[in-house]
């Protein structure tokens, strides 16, 4: 019964850079060969962006700038306020990509070879995560272009930017990870991305389109408790220089991010090694 | 290549698993003893359900056993599974592919994970395109690729990495005669290279035809084991279908029969080699997980 004794080959060694960096090109190469998935990334919030303040903005804007006349002051003091909201759900819905991906991968036989090659643990997950994260800042980048056009008018200085680009970066790993969990989780490809569309819903329910001022007092209690309201405060008051923005409210929406990241990942890796009947 | 002291390549004993669910426990391999000596071929037959996957699924690390010891290239599963997974190539009864991919990107994703270098990498992918006639179609995404096809290109994934213990699950099923004997061909041609086998099959002619050695697994356990021919002679059957129906003929008074799943083995013990709604074993199952 004593087995010879052999030492384990070189290649079962982990190396988690190179096969980290194998599954991220991987996901690139798919989202290159099925656009849909990265289409829908920009296309969304586009979409939104356009509803909001031609459609809303003329009436919305005087709402949260007081003294804008409607019509085309209001919008354009609209523009301002939503433009860091579809910025944050950019993140959010290329998060919800990343849940069908991981949904994809476990529907068919790949996850299950994945699991029997000798590849660092966390590198499959990760691929998708990272994929997602480096599309939804390319769609992130896009969305800011179309409101530039629109009229908007960022005041950020250098650091501004670099802090909304660290912000961004934070909150699409915390998303990614918590909606690959949500995808190995749901029951079929179709179904995956109903959890993480939810996810989507939270912005409205909070500062991302009207100031929570102006909510009845259980869904204000909600709102300025819950993870986006910091996070696109902090997004806004960045892209507006630093004016009016709260270092309390700054370190809630890290630590929003963190604690999101953490409990997601904790949540992909048990699902990730989790039994399926075979 | 690593094996246990008795040059076996996977070495099974007292192996136990069971599933835990709502419905209860159900019990699927009850003690499973099971050897493959390096270098053969060995064919895992038994009707729908008897856990011939379920087997394969602890044997590649898939699945944790219940108890029992299981070792494959002198490694044990639980303790070194990595030592495992580093020896081994699955080909699951789910074509594992990634069908937005094209044929040599999946290959080549194979050699990338499997650290063989960017010039020996393409090598390889060049040389598995060509051993299983996919040449043509490699720069095509998958998801244009036949049954046929996807299944040949499953198994060049599988060998990348160059594995001594192969476990290929139902590679066959679904495919026309003219693939199933290219299969076949690639798995001869494997053997001769001296890599050890473990397949599961319905078909019982792939077993007779490829198989150094048979274990029928029923009821949980290997209820016989040898040569087809042995096996052949010992029950005085002309083929191997009359062994298979006769070693796997459901209990005629179980009362474990009418409690259904709960009872587990004996229950499942109640299909033969028909179609079942079983979701373990069956032949459609490749389909519906489209």
């Amino acid at each position: 019964m004593t087995a010879v004794a052999t030492p384990v080959p070189v290649t079962a060694r982990p190396r988690p850079v190179a096969d980290v960096s194998t599954m991220l090109r991987r996901s690139l190469l798919r989202a290159v060969r099925y656009p849909g998935l990265t289409v829908f990334l920009v296309a969304g919030p586009l979409v939104m962006l356009l509803l909001f303040v031609y459609v809303f903005g003329g009436a919305f804007g005087a709402g949260v700038s007081a003294g804008a006349a409607p019509g085309a002051e209001s919008r354009a003091a609209y523009l301002d306020y939503i433009t860091p909201t579809l910025l944050v759900m950019t993140v959010v819905g290329g998060a919800t990509s990343v849940a069908v991906s991981a949904a994809m991968d476990a529907a068919g036989g790949i996850m299950a070879r994945f699991r029997t090659m000798a590849i660092a643990p966390g590198s499959v997950l990760s691929g998708h995560v990272l994929g997602f994260a480096v599309q939804a800042l390319a769609a992130l980048v896009l969305v800011l272009a179309a409101a530039v056009a629109m009229g908007y008018r960022p005041d950020a200085g250098p650091l501004d930017w670099l802090a909304l680009l660290g912000l961004s970066v934070l909150l699409a790993l915390a998303l990614n990870w918590l909606c690959v969990a949500m995808g190995l989780n749901a029951r079929s490809v179709e179904t995956a991305s109903n959890t993480p569309m939810l996810l989507l819903l939270l912005p409205f329910l909070g500062s991302g389109f009207v100031p929570v001022e102006t909510m009845p007092t259980p869904v204000r209690w909600f709102a300025e408790h819950q993870p986006f309201t910091p996070i696109i405060e902090t997004a806004r008051g960045l892209l507006a220089g630093g004016a009016g923005l709260e270092g309390s409210v700054a370190v809630q929406a890290v630590a929003w991010c963190v604690v999101i990241g953490v409990a997601g990942y904790a949540w992909a890796r048990a699902l990730f090694r989790r039994e399926r009947r075979a | 290549m690593p094996t246990t002291a008795r040059g076996l390549a996977i070495e099974a004993r007292g192996l136990r698993k069971s599933y835990r669910s709502k419905a209860g426990e159900q019990l699927v391999l009850d003690g499973v003893d099971l050897v493959v000596p390096a270098g053969t071929v060995t064919a895992l037959l038994g009707p729908n359900g008897a856990g011939k996957t379920t087997t394969v699924g602890v044997l590649s690390t898939l699945l944790a056993p219940d108890a029992g010891t299981v070792r494959v290239a002198g490694y044990d599963v639980v303790r070194e599974p990595d030592a495992v997974r580093a020896v081994i190539g699955v080909t699951g009864q789910i074509t594992a592919v990634d069908d937005l991919l094209t044929g040599a990107e999946n290959l080549r994703l194979m050699a990338d994970l499997n650290h063989l270098g960017r010039a020996a990498g393409r090598r390889r992918t060049a040389d598995l395109l060509e051993r299983f006639g996919l040449t043509d179609a490699a720069a095509k995404p998958v998801s244009t690729y036949s049954g046929g096809m996807k299944r040949k290109l499953d198994l060049a994934m599988t060998l990348v990495g160059s594995p001594s213990v192969v476990f290929l699950d139902e590679p066959t099923t679904g495919l026309d005669p003219r693939s199933r004997r290219t299969l076949w061909a690639e798995v001869r041609a494997l053997v001769a290279e001296g890599t050890t086998i473990l397949l599961t099959t319905q078909y019982l002619e792939e077993a007779d035809q490829l198989a150094d050695s048979v274990a029928v697994l029923h009821g949980g356990r290997v209820v016989a084991e040898g040569t087809p021919a042995e096996l052949k002679q010992v029950h005085d059957a002309g083929t191997l279908d009359d062994v298979f129906l006769a070693l796997t003929e459901p209990p005629a008074d179980d009362p474990a029969e009418d409690s259904a799943d709960a009872t587990g083995v004996g229950a499942r013990s109640g299909t033969t080699a028909g179609p079942t709604d079983s979701p373990t074993d069956s032949p459609t199952d490749r389909e519906n997980a489209r």
